[in-house]
């Protein structure tokens, strides 16, 4: 178990993370799951790209002969168990992980991974790739949380609005898209295989998760969706074309992520209606403003909830600028 | 005894032409803003209908070549070509592909017994369809579904949603049974049918579709209208003369005991200017008010 929540109940723990952070949660949740039961399942996407599903966020696996790249790593528990994935894939060594953001259920397999990637091939330990705030994050340890390894953070951060490389034949672009899910965010394109990796600021399966704890806030999660619709062809119809890999959830592309952003766009033109005339957070919670969008995205238990996603659209959308 | 392999009890390919009864005005024009009768939909269903500016499929460029879901393809315009494989060594029927007018809309009907795809596939327009006989009768089942309209009025159908369809060939017409069933929107299943006519002459034409901005506006701008402020919401039932709930859909308005319930509240006009007598594509005129 997670010794951030030894000693607690299981009850009292959840309550006291998702009061300190909505996304500690899914450590405990994760926490109370047995490593050796979670399915991982590797999911061939385009082109060089694959990407492996299951318990925690998804990992974005490219391969080719200069060896592996990595987006985000998962859970710490689940890091030997998604390395017997990528080796059905590739005996080459992991040169490359960009972290999409600083949760644990994307970064925590940052140290196995770089370590259990290493082979004879190796110059090194793989470059781990972040936007800045991703760094500064895990180098400066939340409250009563304990410091992350220094193998665990980004050796290889970026503080401009993009940062590009190339491995295994084609260029690979990362983009920082400020404060949305949370203020370090990349979105990850593979340019030949056309494949884009989202971490958390497209979850397709519920609710956006704003962390504002951690820099997020919902215009930026907007323009981050829009960003990524910017980023994204769609062939014949607007169907397939770019392929968008989400943080969570099932492989997705442009339309999908449309679907979504309208979602957001469209509750946020309602919150800033009823804002500007005045209304409380429970005064709107009374009016069920996402009514519509809750029986897709919405949650009543869990650790991002409906309730949570309304307060944080309204305290996002009421800071004074 | 010999055993012998299952082949298609009826062979569906050729051309279809579609025949329209009460649903050509929803499929030809286009349903009116705020009709949702004939649908069982769910309170999520009805906001979003009534929240739902139709501006949005000229504003957002990614809706201007957006095609029909596979479900709604069987509602659209509705010419049809089927065609299937054979394979030949064993003389069995692989798949049935079907090709739409509206946006060249394929899809593939798989008959080989192949399962559908797991949970994290991609979903598409067409979705991912699989056939079986029962008896005569074709029944297909399709999931993979984007997420979509249920109909063109901002009336919603999630990619959680899964379709089944029932063909049945009597000579020269085609009958189509279609079931949705949809957990996000819905609380019944939505069933309604659909007919189609041989028409050896039909040439489905290129439908051809590029998304081009055609007004100014700032990106990412979807129009929608606040919660109570849709204007046109009563427009359908004043024209109709129908009361208001009644068009409002939900389970109950399906039923032959609800038009018992509102006898006394409709009050058809005495001229009718919208699609009261529409049939085809060519009678549905419209008289502005």
């Amino acid at each position: 178990m997670d010794k951030r929540i030894a000693g607690l109940s299981a009850a009292v723990a959840h309550a006291l993370l998702r009061a300190a952070s909505p996304l500690l949660g899914t450590l405990l949740l994760f926490a109370q799951t047995n490593p050796d039961t979670v399915k991982l399942t590797m999911a061939p996407v385009q082109g060089n790209v694959y990407v492996l599903m299951g318990d925690g966020g998804n990992i974005t696996v490219q391969t080719g002969k200069d060896g592996v790249m990595l987006v985000d790593t998962g859970f710490a528990p689940l890091a030997p168990k998604a390395m017997a994935e990528i080796r059905k894939l590739s005996d080459g060594p992991i040169r490359w992980i960009v972290n999409t953001h600083v949760h644990t259920d994307h970064t925590g397999g940052n140290a196995e991974m770089a370590k259990l990637g290493m082979t004879g091939e190796s110059i090194g330990p793989p470059r781990i790739v972040a936007q800045s705030n991703v760094l500064n994050r895990m180098t400066t340890a939340d409250p009563g949380q304990p410091k992350i390894p220094e193998a665990a953070w980004p050796n290889d951060e970026y503080f401009l609005p993009s940062k590009d490389f190339f491995f295994n034949g084609e260029a690979v672009v990362v983009y920082h898209v400020p404060a949305a899910h949370t203020d370090g965010d990349s979105l990850v394109f593979f340019r030949r295989s056309d494949v884009l990796s989202t971490g958390d600021v497209f979850t397709p399966g519920s609710y956006p998760i704003i962390d504002l704890a951690r820099g997020g806030s919902v215009q930026g999660e907007i323009d981050a969706l829009n960003r990524i619709i910017d980023i994204t062809v769609p062939a014949k119809y607007q169907e397939g074309g770019t392929m968008v890999i989400p943080g969570h959830g099932r492989l997705c592309d442009e339309a999908d992520v449309v679907e979504y952003r309208n979602m957001l766009t469209v509750i946020r033109d309602r919150f800033r209606d009823m804002i500007h005339k005045g209304m409380t957070l429970e005064q709107i919670k009374a009016t069920k403003p996402t009514l519509d969008y809750d029986t897709q995205y919405g949650a009543t238990t869990g650790f991002w909830t409906t309730d949570m996603f309304l307060d944080a659209v309204y305290k996002s959308l009421s800071e004074k600028k | 005894m010999v055993s012998l392999p299952v082949f298609a009890q009826v062979d569906f390919t050729g051309e279809w032409a579609p025949l329209y009864h009460e649903d050509g005005p929803e499929r030809l024009p286009g349903p009116e803003l705020g009709d949702y009768t004939e649908l069982p939909i769910n309170a999520a269903a009805r906001m979003a209908g009534d929240t739902y500016d139709a501006d949005r499929i000229s504003v957002v460029p990614e809706y201007q070549c957006r095609p029909h879901g596979g479900d709604y393809s069987m509602r659209g315009l509705g010419n049809l070509r089927v065609w299937r494989d054979i394979d030949q060594a064993s003389e069995k029927l692989i798949a049935f592909h079907t090709h739409m007018l509206a946006w060249d809309s394929e899809r593939t009907i798989w008959m080989d017994g192949r399962p559908h795809p797991p949970d994290y596939a991609p979903h598409t327009w067409q979705g991912f369809s699989t056939g079986v006989w029962d008896g005569n009768m074709l029944t297909i089942t399709t999931t993979h579904l984007k997420t979509n309209y249920m109909r063109r009025n901002g009336i919603p159908r999630s990619d959680k949603a899964v379709f089944t369809e029932h063909w049945t060939r009597h000579g020269d017409y085609l009958t189509v049974v279609t079931v949705i069933e949809d957990p996000v929107y819905l609380t019944e299943p939505l069933v309604r049918s659909d007919n189609w006519y041989v028409d050896p002459g039909q040439n489905i034409g290129i439908f051809g579709c590029e998304y081009a901005p055609e007004v100014p506006r700032p990106e990412g701008t979807v129009p929608n209208h606040l919660v109570g402020q849709n204007p046109f919401l009563h427009e359908f039932a004043n024209w109709y003369g129908l009361p208001y709930e009644a068009t409002r859909g939900g389970a109950e308005t399906l039923y032959p005991e609800y038009q018992k319930k509102i006898a006394n509240e409709y009050h058809p006009p005495d001229h009718c200017e919208r699609y009261c007598k529409c049939t085809s594509l060519f009678d549905c005129n419209v008289t502005s008010k």
